[in-house]
């Protein structure tokens, strides 16, 4: 198992080289010149060329493109992303400070559709083909077919503006959390029901099942022993990916719900034109999702017997 | 092993699925509608009558009016065009690079697969619509823009299943065959390896296609994509977020002509899916 | 004396319009303290045959007919009380240990949680009572905490066996135990398996296309053909006097009989051909084979062959 996780830890080590070298790509082919940039947010529109000049040499823009990324590189490791080229604020800090309200609503859709989607995908594949499975299926099928930004319109259109039951934005407690949390979830929970069923199917399908059937089991003891933790490997790799659907979907649902989180603040900086903060961010939400499907990774190791004792 | 002969038509078989049959017959009204739109439409989508502003939906303007008094029928009507021609786009240009490169790649194998291969986990190390957001910022607002960054982030998917597949049939015995005959390398891709492609990446592209039409929607509702006036779906969605409260239709049917067509390419993609081999739905899921 | 009867069984499964009748009228007696071996080429029906009488056929298959043990028929039980029969009374290892052994639990949970679940026993309990089943079928008991993927083959097949006869059932139905094992291994499991069954006062339905392997371990072998049996006998009225042609060509095809395989191919279960099913293969065909389908004779006594050559004895 060691082995297997070396080589997810290099994977990731790779793929974040990779990312840092697309962020930094992203800043050096923005439109502008980011002397010049610079120099209108530290002293205002009234520029003398000298200014600009000046901040080309301390900021090192003018030498070669793989110095300025090392240097880059080596500030980023140190946890300096630099300052915002609007608010001069420190871009890490800013996005530390936005990081609990994305948690709060990326963990609290997970759970909603994690809760709704394993019972329901389970259900299907048991009782495939009846009433209940096409529920849930046409169910599923609409929920990823739905765009999220349209889903959370009618949600405030329904649930706040019609029946005054949630504020339809802002950030505050549990009541604030729920039309945003359900609006993320919904697709996610979509998928995976799709997944959980397939995967069910599958299992139920397999010898070692009826195996457990002629030992005299019975149905529950077959599905929650000998079904249910196969059918769950493939949901868990994929709840890696699904943290990068929330991540992304979080991109738009805390715009609509001005949600003060890492998304809202991505969309804003591009707004803004601020491409120091749309590169601090990005950076910040792809190393995220690598490590956390690193983490994925190395929990489904331990869970699936035939990597752990490798 | 059906698949391996790739002589199943699988359009033809289509007709006899019910969910295919139920998306395909949507997709071609959809297609429909694009092409008539100026003989469908009831008004000009872009002429402006602000004595009309914000009607609800009534006999003369069936999904009533915008703030500029437009017709909002007449703008979905339109808007098809501009869903459905960067689906399909994006899907072909994607596809297209992408299936070369898993070919490629699969085929290859050795240092070339392996740049290939890391260069897609780097792709999809920014999840979802992010890196098509900030390459949609950066480039500024436009239809082609809009192209460029979907194009840019969807290739990876194609490239997945393809070197999948084309691995698995690099040892078959067909391919030993021909290349004992020594027949090149291109021809074998071509003639071997890419028919045995061809389902599957149906199937992706047809789900692929909805995918775009919602993050192309999802870009223009950001004000990152199409912008107005043009009538595409999701900038009208974001101009009647100010009306909201008061004339909900404004964002009400547009995001109904989204999902409907959304939906219509899923049907699609799901039936043909189930027809060909319900396996590939994890490789489609998981690479997405 | 007969601990299991079978009486016309049918089973029929339905699948994309076309019925397969992947059973068809099997009458067979498996008797107290005897292995029974059912022998044919893959896909004559004899694996549903074994799974049919523990009731383990999906829910698409029309079944008819009778399967009688200790006076109750299995076809009228409800799903609870055939739970409670089987690995009780009636023991399976299916064929292939790599698939059949759930690879996310240990081998050890694998068969105490049958101690477990049908005589309400403790954890500890159940527990040595696995340990003492692995020792039997010759697996180290401290390997119980082991994963099927750490095993080999022959020892996945000892553990499907342990399974089996956890709970000392008066029937054991084994299928294709010996499939797919080195020949050292293969004679290693049979001989564990006859120890086993005979020690025990057991039966076993032996479900092999392995003649080698009824040879060794049968007290009598039926020999099935497209969802029929068209012979029964004891093994060595097989071996020294087979009847049937195609029992003959089965016993031909042999390594030490020179390899001669049955020319044409096996009939498919969904259409099989009119009149004895056999009769576009066989060397010997009368007048009536094509158009007349073949009862049981028996020939001599506890021998029964379903041919129209035996007809006038």
């Amino acid at each position: 198992m060691l082995k297997y996780i070396l080589k997810r830890i290099f994977l990731v080590f790779f793929v974040v080289i990779g990312v840092t070298i697309v962020t930094f790509s992203t800043m050096h082919f923005a439109p502008g010149d980011p002397a010049e940039i610079i120099a209108v947010a530290r002293y205002g529109d009234d520029l003398t060329q000298e200014q600009i000049d000046w901040v080309r040499v301390t900021e090192g823009f003018d030498s070669p493109v793989y110095i300025q990324y090392l240097k880059w590189i080596e500030h980023v490791s140190r946890l300096d992303l630099g300052r915002s080229l609007v608010t001069s604020h420190d871009i890490f800090e800013e996005i530390t400070i936005r990081l609990p309200a994305t948690f709060k609503l990326a963990v609290s859709s997970l759970v909603i559709s994690l809760c709704i989607a394993i019972p329901a995908g389970i259900i299907s594949a048991v009782r495939k083909n009846t009433i209940i499975d096409h529920l849930c299926m046409s169910a599923a099928l609409l929920g990823v077919s739905i765009p999220n930004f349209w889903l959370g319109l009618m949600l405030i259109w329904l649930f706040a503006l019609t029946l005054h039951l949630f504020p339809s934005y802002g950030y505050g407690g549990c009541e604030h959390l729920v039309l945003p949390a359900i609006t993320l979830g919904t697709s996610m929970a979509a998928v995976t029901t799709r997944l959980t069923r397939s995967s069910m199917l599958d299992v139920l399908n397999q010898e070692y099942i009826v195996t457990a059937k002629a030992k005299g089991l019975d149905e529950k003891t077959i599905l929650l022993r000998h079904a249910l933790k196969n059918a769950m490997l493939p949901v868990i790799t994929f709840a890696g990916l699904q943290l990068g659907f929330l991540l992304g979907g979080a991109v738009i649902v805390e715009t609509i719900f001005a949600w003060p989180g890492i998304g809202k603040l991505l969309v804003d900086s591009i707004y803004a034109r601020d491409f120091a903060m749309v590169q601090g961010c990005v950076l910040f939400i792809a190393v995220l999702f690598a490590f956390t499907n690193l983490i994925v990774d190395i929990t489904y190791a331990f869970l699936d017997p035939r990597i752990r004792y490798e | 092993m059906n698949k391996l002969n790739g002589k199943r038509n699988i359009l033809k078989e289509a007709g006899n699925n019910r969910m295919a049959a139920i998306g395909g017959a949507i997709v071609i009204l959809l297609v429909l509608i694009a092409i008539l739109a100026s003989l469908l439409s009831p008004h000009d989508p872009f002429e402006q009558k602000l004595e009309n502003r914000l009607l609800n939906p009534c006999f003369e303007y069936p999904f009533g009016t915008d703030d500029l008094g437009r017709c909002i029928f007449s703008r979905l009507i339109f808007g098809t065009r501009y869903s459905l021609a960067i689906g399909v786009t994006v899907v072909g240009i994607t596809a297209l690079v992408g299936t070369t490169l898993g070919i490629v790649s699969g085929y290859s194998r050795g240092i070339i697969d392996e740049i290939l291969m890391r260069i897609v986990d780097i792709v999809l190390a920014f999840p979802g619509i992010i890196l098509a957001l900030v390459i949609a910022g950066i480039l500024g607002p436009s239809f082609l823009n809009v192209v460029i960054a979907l194009s840019l982030t969807h290739w990876p998917a194609y490239t997945r299943l393809v070197r999948g597949i084309t691995l698995s049939l690099r040892e078959k015995e067909f391919i030993e065959g021909a290349k004992a005959l020594r027949a090149s390398n291109i021809y074998i891709m071509r003639r071997h390896i890419l028919p045995n492609c061809i389902n599957p990446i149906i199937v992706l592209a047809t789900l692929d296609i909805a995918h775009a039409i919602i993050f192309a929607t999802g870009l223009s509702f950001l004000g990152l994509g199409i912008q107005p006036p043009t009538p595409e779906w999701g900038s009208m969605l974001k101009a009647g977020i100010p009306y909201f409260r008061i004339s909900p239709h404004l964002t009400f049917f547009p995001g109904t002509a989204i999902m409907v067509t959304v939906m219509a390419f899923n049907f699609l993609g799901d039936g043909l899916r189930d027809m060909i081999d319900p396996k590939i739905n994890e490789i489609i899921l998981v690479s997405e | 004396m007969s601990l299991l009867k079978i009486q016309n069984l049918k089973v029929y499964f339905t699948a994309r319009g076309k019925t397969v009748k992947a059973n068809n009228g099997i009458d067979l007696e498996i008797r107290e303290n005897e292995i029974l071996g059912l022998i044919g080429e893959t896909g004559c029906g004899k694996s549903i045959l074994g799974r049919a009488i523990v009731g383990l056929l999906s829910d698409n298959v029309e079944i008819g007919g009778e399967i009688v043990y200790k006076s109750e028929n299995i076809l009228d039980l409800s799903e609870n009380e055939l739970r409670k029969i089987r690995g009780k009374d009636i023991g399976i290892i299916l064929q292939n240990p790599s698939a059949a052994l759930n690879p996310v639990l240990s081998v050890g949970n694998q068969i105490s949680e049958i101690y477990r679940y049908h005589e309400n026993m403790g954890k500890k309990e159940a527990r040595i009572r696995t340990a003492e089943m692995l020792e039997m079928v010759g697996i180290d008991p401290k390997r119980m905490h082991e994963y099927p993927h750490q095993f080999s083959g022959g020892m996945k097949q000892r553990v499907m066996i342990a399974m089996g006869l956890a709970l000392n059932p008066g029937l054991l139905i084994a299928d294709e135990p010996t499939k797919g094992l080195d020949p050292t291994t293969k004679d290693k499991i049979v001989d564990l398996i006859c120890e086993l069954v005979i020690n025990r006062n057991m039966s076993l339905l032996l479900i092999t296309h392995d003649l080698g392997v009824a040879e060794k371990m049968c007290d009598r072998v039926a020999v099935m053909y497209a969802g029929e049996i068209i012979e029964i006998a004891t093994i060595e009225n097989i071996l020294s006097n087979p009847q049937h042609p195609y029992t003959q060509d089965l016993l031909n095809s042999r390594p030490k009989k020179g390899l001669n395989p049955t020319a044409g191919e096996s009939p498919s279960l969904s259409s099989p051909p009119a009149g004895c099913k056999f009769h576009p293969r066989c060397r010997c065909v009368i007048g009536e084979c094509p158009k007349t389908h073949p009862q049981m004779i028996e020939t001599e006594k506890g021998t029964s062959v379903r041919c129209f050559l035996y007809r006038d004895n």
